[in-house]
Parts: C-alpha cells; sequence; structure tokens
C-alpha cells in the first residue's frame, strides 16, 4: 500500500509540530525517518495512523492518504485505521497480564471477535514465525509476554502488530531500547517483512537508516521553536552518498545533531 | 556534592567541613523523630483500644440472658448482627462498586478535562458531607420516594427471596439503607479507583489503542489489568466504611434482630455499630458490656477484612 501525504502540517492545540510535509511512500518498501530531536518525525509517523490523536487538541491539516483513500476523511474511524496501520513502539509494550500467546492475539481478539481454537494456534505460531521468535517461546506460550528481554519482547510486539494483518508497520525507534544483538535480530527481521508489508521507521541512528531503508526523509527544524519540516527524501543510496541539501549532508556527516 | 575544600587548608579533620556539618542534621533528627513518634503513637492507639474492647467487652459474653436484647445468649445476638451488618454492606458494595467505576473511569478516561475535574470535586465533596445528614435524607426524603418502587419489587420481583413479602408502607427499609451507605461509600471507591486508572502507563494505552482498540477495548486491555489490585482496595476500603457506618442504618430503618435476606419490609436486620448506636443510653453496666462484646466482634472482623484486602492485593501484585 502507497502513502501519499501532501501539505501536511501537524498541531497541538496553537502550536505546529510540524509543517507543509510532502512525500510519496512506495509499498513494500521501507523508508526511514532520520533527524535531531524535536524535529517532528515521530509525531509526523504517529499521524500516519491517527495516533497522534491520543493527545488532546492534537490535529492535522493537508492531505494523508494510505492505498488512495484519505485517512482523514470525514466517515473514516480512527480505529479502523489503526487495525490496518499496524504500530511498534519506542519500548516495548507486550500486555503485562497476558500470556505470550494472548499477546499475539490481543489484536484479533478486539471487536469481540470470537476465533476458533485452532485458527488461533496458526495465527500465533505464523505471527511469531514472521517475527522470529517462535524457536524461542515455543515451548512457553503460556507465560507471560513480560518474562522475555527486551529484544524478544519487541519482537513479541512486532508479532502482536502483524498478527491482524495490516498493510502498513509504523516503527517508532523500535530498537533505541535494545542492545546491538537485539538490533540486528529486529533489522534482519525489517528486511524479512518488507515483502509484506509496507515499513515506515523513525531512527536516530543513521547506520540503522542506512542499512535498512530503501528511501529516506531528512527532518528538521529552522531554529528552536520553529515547527519541524522535511528537509529531503530521496532513495537512501542518493541520501548517504550525494544529498540535494548541504543541512543532510551536514547533518549525515555529523557536522550537527 | 560539593565539598569547599581549600587547598592551602590543614588536610586533617576541619571542624567547619561541610563533610561533617551538624547543621543538616538537626532538621533530620527531629524530622526522624516525629514520624517515629507518629508511627508508634497509632500503634499504641489502636492497641489502647483493642485492650478497652477486650476488657469491658468479654465480660459480655457471659451475662445474665435477659441483657441479650431476648436473643437468650451472646452468640444468638451477635451472629443475626454480624449477618446484618454483612449484608448491608454488601448489598451497599453491589450498588456503589459499578457506579463508581464508571464514574472514576469517566473522569480518568472519557471525559474532557475542563469537565472531569469539577465532576472529581463534587464526586470529593460528596464525602465531605456528615452520615447524619445522609440518614435525615435517606429517612425522609428518599424513603417515601422509594415506596412505589418497593411496591414494585415486591409484585414483580418476588421471586427473588429479596423482595418475597410485604413492603413497607414508608420506605424506611434495608433497601433504602443500602443505597444511602452506597452513596457514602461511593466517594472513597471512585476516588481511589480514579487515582489507579489515570496512573496506568501510556504505552500500555497505547499498545492497545494502535492495534485498532476501541476506547472501551482499550480500557480492558490496558487499564483494568494495571488497576486490578488497586480496584480491590477501593472496594474493600469502601466495604470497611460501609461495614462500620451507624447513621444511615440507625436513622433509616426500624430494627430487629433477626436473620432474614428480605430487604424492603417493615422489619430489618439490624446491624452492629446501629444496634450500639441505639442501645448504649439507656443500658446497664451488664447491658453496655454486651454491646461492647459486640463491638469487639465488629473491630474484629473489620480487622479481618482489611487483612483479606491486604492479601489479595499482595497476591495481585506478585503475579
Amino acid at each position: 500500500m502507497s502513502i501519499q501525504v501532501k501539505d501536511a502540517s501537524i498541531f497541538y492545540g496553537d502550536f505546529k509540530a510540524v509543517e507543509d510535509v510532502s512525500m510519496s511512500i512506495k509499498p513494500k518498501s521501507v523508508t526511514a525517518f532520520i533527524g535531531p530531536s524535536g524535529c517532528g518525525k515521530s509525531t509526523f509517523l504517529r499521524t500516519l495512523n491517527r495516533m497522534h490523536e491520543v493527545i488532546p487538541g492534537a490535529y492535522v491539516e493537508g492531505k494523508i492518504q494510505i492505498a488512495g483513500q484519505d485517512i482523514y476523511g470525514p466517515n473514516v474511524d480512527p480505529v479502523a485505521v489503526r487495525r490496518k496501520v499496524g504500530m511498534v513502539f519506542q519500548r516495548p509494550n507486550p500486555f503485562p497480564t497476558m500470556s505470550i500467546y494472548d499477546n499475539v492475539l490481543a489484536g484479533n481478539k478486539l471487536n469481540s471477535k470470537r476465533i476458533k481454537k485452532s485458527e488461533a494456534d496458526s495465527i500465533v505460531e505464523g505471527a511469531l514465525r514472521g517475527a522470529n521468535l517462535w524457536n524461542e517461546v515455543k515451548d512457553r506460550l503460556g507465560k507471560p509476554g513480560m518474562g522475555l528481554s527486551g529484544g524478544q519482547q519487541q519482537r513479541l510486539c512486532i508479532a502482536r502488530a502483524i498478527a491482524v494483518q495490516p498493510e502498513v508497520l509504523l516503527m517508532d525507534e523500535p530498537c533505541s531500547a535494545l542492545d546491538p544483538i537485539s538490533t540486528a535480530a529486529i533489522e534482519d527481521l525489517i528486511h524479512e517483512l518488507k515483502s509484506d508489508y509496507t515499513i515506515v521507521i523513525v531512527t536516530h541512528n543513521m547506520q540503522q537508516a542506512a542499512r535498512v531503508s530503501d528511501d529516506t526523509g531528512f527532518f528538521n527544524l529552522k531554529a528552536a521553536g520553529q515547527p519541524g519540516h522535511l528537509v529531503e527524501f530521496n532513495p537512501t543510496k542518493q541520501m548517504f552518498t550525494k544529498p540535494d541539501n548541504p543541512d543532510t549532508e551536514a547533518y549525515i556527516s555529523g557536522r550537527f545533531g | 556534592m560539593t565539598v569547599a575544600a581549600d587547598p592551602g587548608a590543614d588536610p586533617g579533620v576541619d571542624p567547619k567541613s561541610e563533610l561533617i556539618s551538624g547543621r543538616g542534621s538537626v532538621g533530620d533528627v527531629v524530622f526522624r523523630g516525629l514520624a517515629v513518634i507518629a508511627a508508634t503513637l497509632i500503634m499504641v492507639a489502636l492497641a489502647a483500644v483493642f485492650i478497652f474492647l477486650g476488657i469491658e467487652g468479654i465480660p459480655g459474653f457471659s451475662v445474665d440472658e435477659q441483657h441479650y436484647a431476648g436473643q437468650g445468649s451472646f452468640l444468638g445476638l451477635v451472629v443475626p448482627l454480624l449477618f446484618a451488618t454483612m449484608y448491608a454492606a454488601v448489598l451497599a458494595l453491589i450498588v456503589a462498586v459499578p457506579f463508581s467505576v464508571a464514574i472514576a473511569l469517566f473522569i480518568s478516561h472519557y471525559a474532557p478535562r475542563r469537565i472531569a475535574t469539577p465532576v472529581a470535586y463534587v464526586i470529593d465533596l460528596l464525602a465531605a458531607v456528615p452520615s447524619v445528614v445522609f440518614g435525615l435524607w435517606g429517612a425522609v426524603v428518599l424513603g417515601p420516594y422509594l415506596v412505589p418502587t418497593h411496591a414494585w419489587l415486591s409484585e414483580n420481583m418476588a421471586w427473588l427471596p429479596f423482595f418475597d413479602g410485604q413492603p413497607s408502607g414508608n420506605g424506611r427499609t434495608l433497601f433504602t439503607a443500602a443505597i444511602v451507605l452506597a452513596v457514602m461509600i461511593l466517594p472513597i471507591i471512585t476516588s481511589i479507583c480514579r487515582e489507579v486508572f489515570a496512573q496506568t502507563p501510556r504505552l500500555h494505552e497505547e499498545a492497545a489503542l494502535a492495534l485498532g482498540a476501541t476506547r472501551w477495548e482499550m480500557v480492558r486491555y490496558a487499564v483494568f489489568p494495571y488497576a486490578r489490585s488497586g480496584m480491590v482496595s477501593a472496594v474493600m476500603l469502601g466495604l470497611g466504611r460501609a461495614l462500620g457506618e451507624t447513621m444511615a442504618i440507625a436513622m433509616i430503618v426500624s430494627p430487629k434482630v433477626l436473620i432474614s435476606l428480605f430487604i424492603i419490609g417493615t422489619n430489618n436486620p439490624q446491624t452492629i455499630a446501629a444496634h450500639i448506636a441505639q442501645g448504649y443510653k439507656e443500658s446497664t453496666p451488664d447491658r453496655l458490656s454486651v454491646l461492647i462484646a459486640t463491638g469487639l466482634v465488629l473491630f474484629a472482623f473489620t480487622f479481618l477484612v482489611n487483612a483479606l484486602a491486604r492479601w489479595i492485593v499482595a497476591r495481585g501484585r506478585a503475579k
């Protein structure tokens, strides 16, 4: 599913957090957002599944279309949008009282859907295999999800997100709380998931963006207190070799940020 | 820590060094003393109450049988009283808990802030209304108002033992009293639930929302599991308050010492607290020690309920 963004600005009440973002995200690719802290890349990511609306007073101007459909259209239910656009957070957040098995199924059980046991088993196995976690947890599916290591918990969250078969997967700095080995496992997973999902990832780690993404967007602030904006959006190869914008080059080569 | 070290000074112990300053520690000593005294005092007060109830009450277990309000023995008196105490409190909880949880959720997760704050404030104010006022209101206003409800319940719900019988003509029944009790325990349950609901980690709520949960599903997935042990404590505190509450029952119902599930008639089970309140003025020493003995039973029972609550909460945490 492709994502089209045209002139999107994001507000928290009177405060304009992000200004005039336009981009086109290709289906079944990995798109990375990089930029200094506070530049609005996470905020922008959250507008792609309307999660920013959790904060009272937040709203978006402009147009954001997923697979040709305006997700801010008048009759669009944000709940329905989020079922199509899954999300993985900075810190792993499995439901603490649920077992590994129930965590994976959490999204499928929403909407009071009844699932047959055999069907549930196959969803759980499929999602855990998809998240490269099956072999590590298959013998303890009934144990609490919180008993896993941080990296395993994050893969459990990815399994939970893909169990509902979304079309897009958003990842908000998914590796920032993980050690390098767990990070490598998640990055490998992103490569594999690309064949089924459109993935958008926010990262602080430029090497990570270079390793996992096909396209990269660089966000920046004009000055402190000003809204963030998209400086450049190009194929990752070009961004890291000969970017169009001198600011991008300065950031990537480590001269600021 | 900043240490003002003068390199030229005596390398030995400098009495003016901030490391051994005595000024800050005076406050520490005073505060520590106050804290220890406060903690000790409350234990002493509790022990004193218990000793008083024991010394004054134990003779009440075995006095002449005429002092047991026509029940013949201490057990014959205290068992119906204890039953009624528990019964009234449980009825009140049945009414109060759903309301409290719903109001707390409304305040913490549904209402916009400019509505939530005043609502929370008003609910807290409810706790400041003296129980005598609630008792009066129950007897004079709510009771008569509920008379048609009593008649309806007796006509249509008589297949339940609670409503099977001749309804009261003035509404001054355990049914009315339970509703008044519910209003009285609602603020404490609501405000504790509201606090724990509001502390639900953002991360868990977002986990549910990002999966496409509706607000209610988010509450079930993230808020309730997190708040479970807090909700148990809230309910138990409400139960504790309902068990000891005197005025609402004493002023509303016309009591009898009896065990009965029937709650809309003219004769209603009497609770321990109301029994003491109504009896102690015109009592002989023997009768008084019987009343104190029932108080001892109430004390022990409330203590047990609280211990049980703590055990449930602790078990919930361990998981």
